[in-house]
């Protein structure tokens, strides 16, 4: 009988063997362009994808039998462990995300192969090729430095540690990782097409369109992965915040601004034939950045520069990522000049200028966080001094970008192709203008006066408004237009423009959350001190009283729960219960804060420390205004980049244009 | 495009490059935060003065003070050699106890005195707090000590 790590192991060769087949087949048929080899560069690709989630499967199997023979089992398993955690701790440490990782591209790789290789004949096996290709680097890595499938050395354990307690934690943790790497792992199929085209040396808006669906699909999975992770930091980590600049956050953060630069480029690449060679450029480095990410989040190297090297994992993602950005520049290098653009930008005041100073800003930002992010580590690798950068550093930099492309965001979809004489710009602009001014003078009525978030309203308001009426302006035309109901118009308007429509509705998310982040940032009230029990504590308009503590067992953790009576204007509004977990096997305990979240501001009460006998709490306390708008501004816009990435029927069924692209 | 748009164009992008540039490097100096050890930061004194620090090392035994109703908590942080007073005001972690590795983060006042803005107390699970009163191992604190708040 085959053991669990036998069989794992044995269909993670079978992977790198397929593999490495289907990268041999696709180049050599990519030049060739014979349907044999087409045909058989896609059985190989499904064939790697296949094994990579069977061996996903046996891994789930081996968690859930509690099979210690397995190293990973023995490394993350525990008997106490609820069943629901035992499933997610396959992504819970190293070895196992890299393994999930592989389970996330077939996904992707076998819904890519099944709707687009048989229409994009000419690409497909490039495309495949370049794909296999990655997938066998990442094989060889769950081969070697990071199997999970190891035999466990005898004795085998009768249980394990169970997996990282923050794990175990929050619901949120078990949907934010998913999320994460369905973006990072979804960008290397873009990236693959990007690749195709430069080695085709042949890059048109039929090629163009699909690339950019299907680098929608990733980046609305990052959204909500990066946007998950600050809600899991803030439910869970008990600071008040959801963002700290933190390494491992800005490695997600990274690949969305470039991702979200190559988004509007390829619009401007698909409608106006122009920044080829640039958008591809954005679609190269967004690659790396995922590649960059991984490496940063996986090799340990912010924990030490000097200790990453203690596994090979690290510096073997090092060399890929230095081989990617090689074969990158090599390729831009040697294929672009074969681009030719079909266009050109006329005139500073048009909607193309507006997407290309996006674009600068977006290329910025990525510049200066990758700036502060790794800036530490070389300090360290060369001086030996080891320094972080502060928040501060991001803030005073990043701020006044962001707010800037919020604003771009009104101005571009405002102004029309081509050239804007300075009427129509005057006539285009000034109803945003004023709908922005209009709201940071209620703003202010309200209480927003500072600089800053004032202008942040003024910003996310102008965009909003040209969001708005991008919207409803097709439907009024409409409506006008034929003696049609109200229904009718909608649907028709939505219809015809549904990429347009996803596309405001993710940028009506970007105003909200712009809104949610510079209210919530600019006045959080937060109060720090011990309360003893029958006392008090004042925070904003609230007043909270401990009324004691009690404990709470289960199989895998012990709790000791706050009882905290909440109070506003004199009246009790709720209870908040704020704890401090103990889980086996684990030596510190973690907090978990307590959230009255409402859509005005969230009351936060997270415990420091408490008296095991109850006689007083350590607590802190925050008001966040406005933080909820957050989370919703990041449904808004997953929904809007589902909405635009929707596969539709007009889209799936319309033949390659230009037939000669097909391959006869 | 024409050239009066080209030279804007090439123009802005030049001149938000620089400045941007300028920024990100200029900026990063004064937003350093040095990990050091309490030997370390005394050897840097005028450098640790208003600058943000994260000072590591382990709360020496006996000089914990809790005054819980001022909401202040007194301790000195030691290598082994060099000792510093800490003074924080904010509610200690759960794990926080004398013999323990910290990392305090806040900056260095110029009576000597290091106020205390966070503190760190989170280990991995490798981590042994030093026997009482021998030197810590400076290495092993730092290197168990994760970079999340």
């Amino acid at each position: 009988m085959l053991t669990n790590a036998a069989l794992g192991r044995g269909l993670i060769l079978v992977a790198i063997a397929l593999a490495a087949a289907g990268a041999v087949v696709g180049f050599w048929g990519g030049r060739k362009r014979t349907e044999a080899a087409h045909q058989w560069t896609k059985t190989l690709t499904y064939g790697f994808s296949a094994s990579l989630i069977l061996a996903n499967v046996v891994m789930i199997k081996a968690l859930l039998q509690h099979d210690f023979s397995v190293s990973y089992v023995a490394q993350v398993g525990s008997r106490s462990t609820p069943t629901h955690i035992t499933i997610v701790s396959l992504w819970s440490s190293l070895e196992g995300s890299i393994l999930f990782w592989g389970a996330v591209l077939g996904v992707f790789v076998v819904a890519f192969v099944a709707r687009v290789a048989d229409k994009h004949r000419d690409m497909a096996p490039y495309t495949l090729a370049t794909i296999c290709t990655i997938g066998t680097f990442f094989g060889f890595l769950l081969a070697g430095p990071a199997n999970p499938f190891l035999d466990t050395p005898a004795p085998i354990p009768a249980d394990g540690p169970g997996p990282n307690p923050l794990l175990q934690n929050h619901i949120l943790m078990i949907v934010h990782p998913p999320m994460l790497y369905a973006g990072y792992v979804g960008m290397t199929i873009p990236f693959a097409m990007g690749v195709a085209a430069l080695l085709r040396g042949r890059l048109g808006a039929g090629w163009m369109r699909p690339i950019r669906t299907w680098m929608l699909l990733p980046w609305g999975f990052l959204t909500a992965g990066i946007v998950l992770g600050g809600w899991w930091a803030y439910e869970v980590l008990g600071w008040g915040g959801y963002w700290a600049w933190d390494p491992v956050e800005n490695a997600s953060f990274l690949p969305w601004l470039t991702a979200s630069a190559f988004l509007h480029a390829a619009m401007l690449q698909e409608r106006r034939g122009i920044l080829k060679g640039w958008t591809l450029i954005l679609l190269l480095t967004t690659f790396c950045l995922t590649i960059l990410g991984t490496f940063m989040t996986r090799s340990g190297v912010f924990n030490s520069v000097h200790s990453f090297t203690q596994s090979p994992i690290g510096p073997t993602f090092l060399v890929f990522l230095a081989i990617a950005m090689v074969v990158s520049t090599l390729l831009v290098a040697l294929r672009m000049h074969l681009l030719t653009p079909e266009g050109e930008v006329k005139s500073a005041a048009s909607r193309e200028s507006a997407f290309v100073m996006n674009n600068l800003l977006f290329v910025f930002f990525t510049f200066l966080v990758l700036v502060g992010t790794v800036f530490p580590l070389l300090n360290e690798a060369v001086r030996d001094v080891k320094i972080s950068v502060g928040g501060p550093y991001f803030n005073r930099l990043g701020v006044p970008i962001a707010m800037a492309i919020v604003f771009l965001m009104g101005v571009g979809p405002a102004l029309p192709w081509g050239r804007a004489s300075r009427e129509e710009m005057v006539k285009l602009l000034a109803p945003p203008t004023s709908a922005g001014v209009s709201v940071a003078v209620l703003g202010a009525v309200f209480g927003v006066r500072d600089l800053l978030p004032a202008l942040t309203l003024f910003c996310a308001a102008f965009a909003g408004w040209v969001a708005l009426r991008d919207m409803v302006q097709p439907v009024l035309v409409r409506k006008r237009r034929g003696n049609v109901g109200w229904g009718s118009a909608v649907s028709e308007a939505f219809v015809r423009g549904r990429r347009r429509y996803g596309g405001q509705i993710v940028h009506l998310g970007v105003a909200i959350m712009a809104v949610g982040i510079a209210l919530s940032s600019s006045y959080q009230v937060t109060t720090e001190q011990v309360v003893q029990r029958g006392e008090t504590l004042t925070v904003g308009s609230y007043t909270v009283r401990f009324d004691g503590s009690r404990q709470e067992t289960l199989p895998h953790r012990r709790s000791t729960i706050a009882e905290m009576a909440v109070f506003r204007g004199g009246d009790q509004v709720g209870v908040l219960e704020p704890r401090m977990n103990h889980y086996k096997r684990q030596m510190n305990p973690i907090g978990t804060p307590a959230v009255r979240s409402s859509l005005t501001e969230d009351l936060y009460l997270s415990v420091m420390t408490i008296d095991p006998a109850g006689a007083y709490v350590g607590l802190r306390a925050f008001v966040n205004p406005a933080i909820y708008w957050i989370w919703i501004a990041a449904g808004i816009m997953v929904l809007g980049s589902i909405i635009a990435g929707w596969p539709s029927r007009s889209s799936v069924s319309a033949p390659v244009p230009g037939g000669a692209e097909a391959m006869a | 495009m024409n050239d009066k748009t080209k030279v804007f164009f090439i123009g802005a992008v030049l001149v938000a490059a620089s400045a941007l540039a300028f920024m990100a490097f200029g900026g990063i100096g004064d937003n350093l935060v040095y990990y050091w050890t309490p030997a370390e930061m005394m050897a840097n004194q005028d450098k640790a003065q208003g600058a943000t620090i994260r000072l590591g090392g382990v709360v020496e035994v006996g000089s914990l003070d809790w005054d819980k109703e001022a909401n202040e908590l007194r301790f000195v942080v030691t290598d082994g050699d060099t000792k510093v007073p800490v003074l924080g005001t904010s509610v200690p972690p759960q794990m926080f106890r004398e013999g323990i590795g910290v990392v305090v983060e806040g900056t260095l006042r110029a009576d000597g005195v290091f106020t205390a803005d966070t503190l760190l107390v989170k280990h991995d699970n490798q981590y042994q707090a030093p026997e009482d009163g021998s030197a810590p191992d400076m290495d092993a604190l730092k290197k168990s000590l994760t970079s999340e708040r």
